[in-house]
């Protein structure tokens, strides 16, 4: 069935440049909006003719490019400063300068990226690749050696009499009208067409073969390897830099472990009674901390409130009360005698409990025993 | 041949300016003399970034005509002889070294090492006051062939209108620019970077480099759009030239940015004493503030100003955004020498004011002395034609 051909445009030629930026500018005179000017190579001047407005490519790449630097930012900031803090290299965790190359990488990918997306499929339309003029014989004059205007049916002034009227004017060479192709208006595009997916199968085999052979080939290769292999000692491997060939050495002699200050008092509680004076003064945070690490270590034997009332129902035996007379008579240092080197079947602390969590357990005992022999000056 | 079409008539700079300048010159001249009197260390650091500034300016437009000669390019052509004038301070950079050399023990401490610093006593053979003089002369001495035969070729050919002497002068540029690439290295590590002598940073040749090409890109801008815009140059030509300015300027304030922050933030990262020391010099009381004073004047008010399509071609934004690079190179190199001598924080006094009034009139006079001489325009080049007809 054959429909009736629909005109999309009138087309003039013309033989220079300078003839069709002055039949533009009669063009644009005479009041037409949807038309373009079409030149095999971009004319100085045109857009001024056409009275193009300044492109608004500009703002896109600006939005998106200041979105990436904010985005980088926050994301930057989440990562090592909130959800999973780990100091690197003695910096804040939040450190802004070590942030600024990835924030300037993602400016310039997500502004070029958005520009050109937006380009091809928001300022060219694509995918339109069944434009009307493609494929004229007029698009083949004007990307040749021809300048051509084209002026669209559905141009609110348009009217085939007085368009060619102004075309002939303006010595047009040529004058033609172009329609659209009925069978493109009517063609039903399918997405899985043969061609397209045999094209996919194509682009997946060689990304996946580029990528594979980059990472297990490619990337263990001279000189790609020079990272991997470094001059420095691995684990277990023979030193020859040492004359007894350890690669791992023993720190210095004397050597202490930051937060780790030996305990000079095993085995002498009495001793340790007498030298060790608390370093924490009492304060609400000291207490604080005492608490949770008392009810966390000492309260399933000693009870809550230190009175001997374990929660074990018997299966270990029971400790004494430590608001007996003789641990409230105790010095700090004797009391933390018996949590560092545990006392008969009482084990040590040592590996729970720092230095100074001991001695704000032991500040926090020194407050339940206060309270359970309270005087009666405490009430005033 | 094409250029003969060009019609230039030569138009006098106004003698305004000349007196402008003059004055400048001698206001500029007695508060130095006054400030080597008073106080001749002061005075000789302010000499260095006076130098260093004239070396940027001058030099720095010694590249910008080579580059042209060597990429080809027409867009510059009509405006080239600018660069050739600024050029011409290359001859009285020696003026401005001697003061300074006279001084020379008050602001190199590496002139005189404590024997126990064994540091100094290494970089000695580097460090020491004749080979540093050798340097000076001879760095001179290259930039002064340099820029007399290029321009005397350019000059010729206002006459003689022969092609072949922009042959010649694309060889000579093509033998200046490494040559300029190790004379500004150099001069960067001998002037500035030795001012802390213990102190290293790889990367500092080409810190240099990028503040002195923005300077000789700006002071160019500045002469360049307000002649043409008063008609200095021929008729026709267009503001679509001064994209190309523009988009330069924004290119090379990128540039500094980039370079400067690579400076920073590799010395920050690895955070070793030697070297962090130098960053500490100026973040340490107010100098924090002029620190992030620098950042503004250097990169963040040029780049904003710059940085739209239409801004780059307005003659008026060009001038402002160019003055605003010129006067942050002057910042910069402040910044690079006075944090050195200062610990305590900024100081500022009527000494500071000596050079740059100095060097803007004898920018101005020299300018105008050689605008007196020389075509403003280079009438006999090739390529002027296309230049004059550029369009983006
Ligand atoms: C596994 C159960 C258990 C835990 C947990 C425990 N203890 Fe004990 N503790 C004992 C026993 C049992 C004794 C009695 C040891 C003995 O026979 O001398 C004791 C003894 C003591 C004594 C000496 C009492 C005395 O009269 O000689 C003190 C003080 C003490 N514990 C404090 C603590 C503190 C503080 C903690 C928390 C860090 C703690 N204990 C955790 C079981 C425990």
């Amino acid at each position: 069935m054959m429909r009736e051909k629909i005109l999309y445009s009138f087309t003039a030629i013309f033989d220079s440049p300078d003839q069709v930026s002055h039949a533009t500018e009669k063009v644009v005179e005479q009041g037409y909006t949807k038309f373009d000017v079409h030149s095999p190579y971009p004319l100085h001047g045109m857009d001024k003719a056409m009275k193009l407005p300044p492109s608004k490519l500009g703002y896109v790449a600006l939005v998106f490019g200041l979105s990436g630097t904010l985005g980088a930012l926050l994301s930057l900031w989440w990562v090592s400063a909130i959800d999973y803090p780990i100091l690197i290299g003695g910096k804040p965790l939040f450190s802004f300068p070590a942030y600024v190359p990835v924030m300037f990488e993602v400016t310039v990918l997500s502004a070029s990226i958005a520009t050109v997306l937006a380009m091809l499929f928001f300022f060219f339309k694509l995918p339109n690749n069944a434009h009307p003029l493609h494929g004229s014989d007029y698009m083949k004059k004007v990307s040749a050696d021809k300048y051509g205007i084209s002026i669209q049916a559905d141009d609110p002034k348009f009217d085939e009499a007085s368009v060619r009227k102004l075309f002939e004017s303006v010595h047009a060479k040529e004058i033609n009208s172009i329609y659209w192709d009925n069978e493109e208006l009517t063609h039903k595009h399918k997405i899985f067409e043969p061609k397209f997916l045999t094209f996919l199968l194509i682009v997946a085999i060689i990304s996946s073969g580029t990528t594979y052979f980059t990472l297990n080939k490619l990337m263990f290769m001279l000189p790609f390897n020079w990272m991997m292999e470094q001059p420095k000692q691995s684990a277990q491997q023979e030193s020859l830099f040492f004359s007894d060939g350890f690669g791992m050495r023993l720190p210095v002699a004397g050597t202490i472990a930051r937060g780790y200050l030996p305990y000079q008092f095993k085995g002498q509680p009495d001793v340790a009674g007498e030298k060790l004076v608390n370093p924490i003064p009492i304060s609400i945070e000291s207490l604080k901390l005492g608490q949770t690490k008392f009810d966390i270590y000492c309260s399933p034997c000693h009870g809550y409130h230190a009175e001997g009332d374990s929660r074990l129902r018997g299966q270990f035996p029971n400790p004494p009360s430590l608001h007996s007379e003789k641990i409230r008579k105790w010095s700090d240092g004797r009391i933390f005698a018996v949590l560092t080197d545990g006392q008969n079947i009482m084990p040590s602390y040592t590996t729970q409990l720092s230095v100074d969590e001991r001695w704000s357990v032991i500040n926090y005992l020194r407050a339940l025993q206060r309270a359970f022999n309270a005087k009666e000056s405490d009430l005033q | 041949m094409s250029s003969s079409s060009v019609e230039y008539y030569r138009k006098e700079l106004p003698s305004k300016v000349q007196t402008i300048g003059l004055v400048l010159l001698l206001v500029g001249l007695v508060i130095i003399i006054l400030g080597y009197i008073v106080n001749p260390a002061r005075s000789a650091q302010n000499n260095i970034i006076g130098f260093t500034f004239v070396v940027s300016i001058a030099v720095g437009s010694l590249f910008f005509v080579a580059i042209e000669y060597l990429s080809g390019a027409v867009w510059s052509t009509p405006f080239r002889r600018v660069g050739e004038f600024l050029s011409s301070l290359i001859v009285i950079l020696p003026f401005l070294a001697i003061p300074l050399l006279l001084n020379i023990n008050s602001v190199f401490h590496w002139t005189h090492p404590k024997p126990a610093d064994k540091i100094l006593i290494g970089k000695a053979p580097y460090l020491n006051v004749q080979f540093f003089i050798f340097r000076v002369i001879v760095f001179w001495l290259i930039w002064l062939v340099f820029y007399y035969f290029i321009t005397k070729n350019s000059r010729k050919q206002d006459q003689t209108k022969d092609q072949f002497l922009t042959t010649a002068n694309v060889k000579l540029s093509a033998i200046f620019m490494p040559l300029f690439a190790l004379t500004i290295t150099f001069t960067a590590i001998d002037w500035l970077m030795s001012l802390a002598p213990h102190w290293f940073s790889t990367i500092f040749g080409v810190y240099y480099f990028s503040g002195t090409v923005l300077a000789a890109l700006a002071a160019g801008t500045i002469f360049i759009v307000l002649l043409n815009e008063r008609g200095y140059f021929v008729e026709e030509i267009h503001t679509d030239s001064y994209y190309s300015l523009g988009a330069l300027l924004f290119a090379f304030t990128n540039f500094w940015a980039y370079i400067a922050f690579s400076q920073f933030l590799l010395i920050w990262y690895a955070n070793l004493p030697e070297e962090t020391l130098w960053f500490l010099d100026r973040w340490n009381g107010n100098w924090k503030f002029f620190s992030i004073g620098l950042l503004l004047v250097h990169f963040l008010i040029p780049y904003i100003g710059l940085l739209s399509q239409p801004s780059k071609s307005n003659p008026k934004r060009l001038v402002v955004m160019a003055s605003v690079l010129l006067f942050a190179h002057y910042y910069d190199l402040y910044w690079l020498v006075m944090p050195n001598f200062y610990k305590d924080g900024i100081v500022f006094g009527w000494i500071e004011l000596g050079f740059p009034i100095l060097i803007a009139g004898l920018v101005i006079s020299v300018f105008v002395y050689k605008s007196k001489k020389v075509n403003l325009v280079p009438i006999g080049d090739p390529k002027l034609k296309r230049g004059i007809d550029f369009r983006l």
